[in-house]
């Protein structure tokens, strides 16, 4: 997942489909995330690579509909509904996922396990 | 003592004033208003002969409340069965200030000390002198050493004369009810010291006949020498010793709340007293006695409330439930009172900007009438127009009609006619024409109330003010001292407070250690 000025990024993803849960009047996908270009990277506690200014997933609450579809902690976000998620803001990246009149969210997530599955699986 | 009973006797009337100050308006624009600094309460007659405290408390009824007070109230006086009219009072009592003699006392401190200076002074030179004129042919001769002593004598004396000069001749600005006590304490001090060294003279010298005129010469110089360390003395404790600060004064007026604070060092109270009266006259606004009374419409509300006759001695019980009626339907009504001093205080408001935007203007538009005249600028004026060419007091007066109007309205309005006659406005209009000054400068002395001082006319008598203190005055200042400075109509209250003692600690910060990071990865839950 490192990352090369310049050069396209490839990663291995997976799609993963969140249903919004209506809670009072907010919906809520039931995880939080960090990171992005306006943040500090080298505190990402996830991130392999210390530069990698990505949105990375650092919490998920149990029993929430982001576990229930099977996002995992210290995943990295790298699409939400087709939208870019590698070179935003913060709070860019907050208010992609938290659109009102949008009751789903497909994210692409990335993480290391799935490049070593992929790996094995070719080998 | 007998200016205060007399003067409570009379605060009563003031409320007569109010229904009369209509009166007071009119008269204001037809009497000339040449005493301005006169009745405002700062008078300042000084009080000795025991006949003239009754002109003073009387003088203070003469003040701008109400003038025609002879004719509207029934008083008592104290002092004769017909009432005397407000000019006369005044013109009595300038007449008084004018043809009293100076006042002696203000300078026979200084007169002494003088007297004592020069006889300290002269001494020495005696002291040489004297066995010179009387046995001259029995001294030994003296040699270089006495040369030098000679030399470093007459420096001495001439440093001391200087000194002297400079620090301690200086007319005296106050007099103090009390003794200076650091004055008086080195008036003794320089005077057994001189005295003492003549007793020995005396004793040692002059009797005997001494020959050894050196020794002479070296008892004279070590008395120069113990003269220059007295006035070192005197320096220190008399000019140097208040000028580091150690107390807060807090000085408030009673009549109008103005206030200010200032530090001052180690002072007697009376010394203080002084200090804090300079800065007075400097600091604070002028005193405006009609800007304190309340618009005549809220405190007659406010009064006719409470009018409850009771007629009928025998239906009481009618008259209590009748009264209690009366008396809660005023406190409902009273209610509104201070709504209505709001509404009046934005009136008033209101009215005083409009007359000052008209003000502005008018000044504005009548400096643009005149201009300097250049040198260089006959070409300017063609033969067939000619061009009157006026000093600043014709040109003040060419320019002041315009304006006249508009700037006696607004000084209506602010209630400082009083304070401003047209002959003083006309002669500040040409200063400042004089000196190229712009309008908003000619203005600058009408919009907002100057310090006392620029209200005061020249008066060689001063001003008198009376301390009033519980502790004695000479005592020096201490946390928690209070004295007020009272004047006719109004005092000064000042309260002591020491300043606090300041710690200062010391923190070193290297230039290197500015460093910056950014801020921790926040998280968002979504």
């Amino acid at each position: 997942m490192s990352f090369i000025p310049g050069q396209p990024v490839t990663a291995v993803v997976q799609r993963i489909e969140i249903r919004k849960l209506r809670q009072g009047e907010h919906l809520i996908l039931g995880f939080s995330i960090g990171g992005g270009i306006d943040q500090d990277p080298g505190q990402n506690p996830f991130s392999e690579d210390k530069s990698d200014k990505g949105i990375y997933v650092t919490r998920v609450t149990p029993e929430g509909p982001a576990e229930v579809a099977g996002l995992m902690m210290g995943d990295k976000v790298m699409q939400v509904n087709g939208w870019d998620m590698t070179m935003v803001t913060h709070d860019q990246a907050r208010k992609r996922l938290t659109k009102k009149n949008e009751d789903v969210v497909r994210l692409l997530v990335t993480r290391k396990s799935l490049e070593q599955a992929v790996k094995h699986s070719m080998m | 003592m007998d200016n205060e009973s007399q003067y409570s006797g009379y605060s009563y009337k003031s409320s007569h004033s109010r229904s009369s100050r209509k009166h007071r308006d009119r008269r204001d624009r037809h009497r000339s208003k040449s005493r301005d600094g006169s009745s405002r309460g700062d008078k300042s007659v000084t009080v000795h002969a025991p006949g003239e405290p009754l002109l003073d408390a009387e003088s203070t009824r003469g003040d701008d409340r109400d003038d025609n007070w002879g004719e509207t109230t029934t008083v008592v006086t104290g002092t004769s069965e017909h009432s005397v009219s407000n000019e006369d009072l005044t013109r009595v009592s300038k007449e008084l200030e004018e043809s009293s003699p100076l006042e002696c006392k203000r300078f026979l401190g200084p007169v002494l000390g003088g007297c004592l200076g020069l006889f300290a002074l002269f001494t020495p030179l005696a002291f040489l002198v004297l066995p010179q004129l009387l046995w001259r042919e029995a001294l030994e001769p003296c040699g270089t050493p006495c040369e030098g002593l000679y030399v470093s004598l007459a420096f001495k004396l001439l440093v001391l004369l200087i000194s002297s000069w400079a620090l301690f001749l200086r007319p005296p600005r106050a007099t103090l009810p009390r003794f200076f006590v650091f004055r008086c304490l080195f008036m003794v001090l320089v005077f057994l010291f001189v005295a003492s060294y003549w007793l020995f003279y005396g004793v040692r010298v002059l009797e005997p006949r001494e020959r050894d005129y050196r020794g002479i010469v070296e008892y004279a110089a070590s008395l120069v020498d113990a003269l220059l360390f007295i006035q070192y003395l005197a320096l220190v404790l008399l000019e140097v010793r208040h000028l580091q600060p150690a107390f807060c004064l807090k000085v408030v007026r009673t009549t109008d709340g103005a206030s200010r604070f200032y530090n001052v060092g180690h002072l007697s109270v009376q010394r203080a007293a002084v200090w804090v009266l300079d800065q007075y006259y400097r600091d604070f606004p002028v005193y405006n006695p009609a800007l304190l009374n309340l618009p005549k419409s809220i405190l007659s509300k406010k009064m006719s409330g409470f009018k409850v006759y009771s007629l009928d001695e025998n239906s009481t019980n009618n008259t209590n439930s009748q009264s209690r009626a009366m008396i809660a339907a005023a406190a409902r009504r009273r209610d509104n009172s201070h709504s209505e001093y709001y509404y009046e205080e934005a009136e008033l408001d209101r009215r005083c900007r409009k007359r000052k935007a008209r003000l502005v203007v008018a000044v504005e538009e009548a400096f643009t009438h005149i201009k300097r005249l250049q040198d260089d600028d006959p070409a300017a004026s063609s033969p067939k127009h000619p061009r009157e060419v006026m000093d600043p007091r014709e040109a003040a007066q060419a320019i002041f009609a315009p304006m006249a109007r508009a700037m006696q309205k607004y000084l209506r309005t602010t209630r400082q006619q009083p304070y401003h006659s047209m002959e003083s406005i006309l002669t500040h209009l040409q200063f400042c024409i004089t000196h190229n000054m712009t309008p908003k400068a000619f203005l600058e002395r009408y919009l907002s109330p100057g310090p006392t001082l620029q209200y005061q006319r020249e008066n060689g008598r001063g001003r008198h003010w009376t301390l009033v203190s519980e502790e004695p005055v000479t005592s020096a200042l201490r946390q928690g001292l209070v004295f007020s400075l009272r004047r006719l109509d109004f005092s000064l209250v000042v309260t002591v407070q020491p300043l606090p003692f300041l710690r200062i600690g010391e923190e070193f910060i290297d230039p290197k250690s500015h460093k910056f990071v950014m801020r921790l990865q926040s998280e968002t839950s979504v």
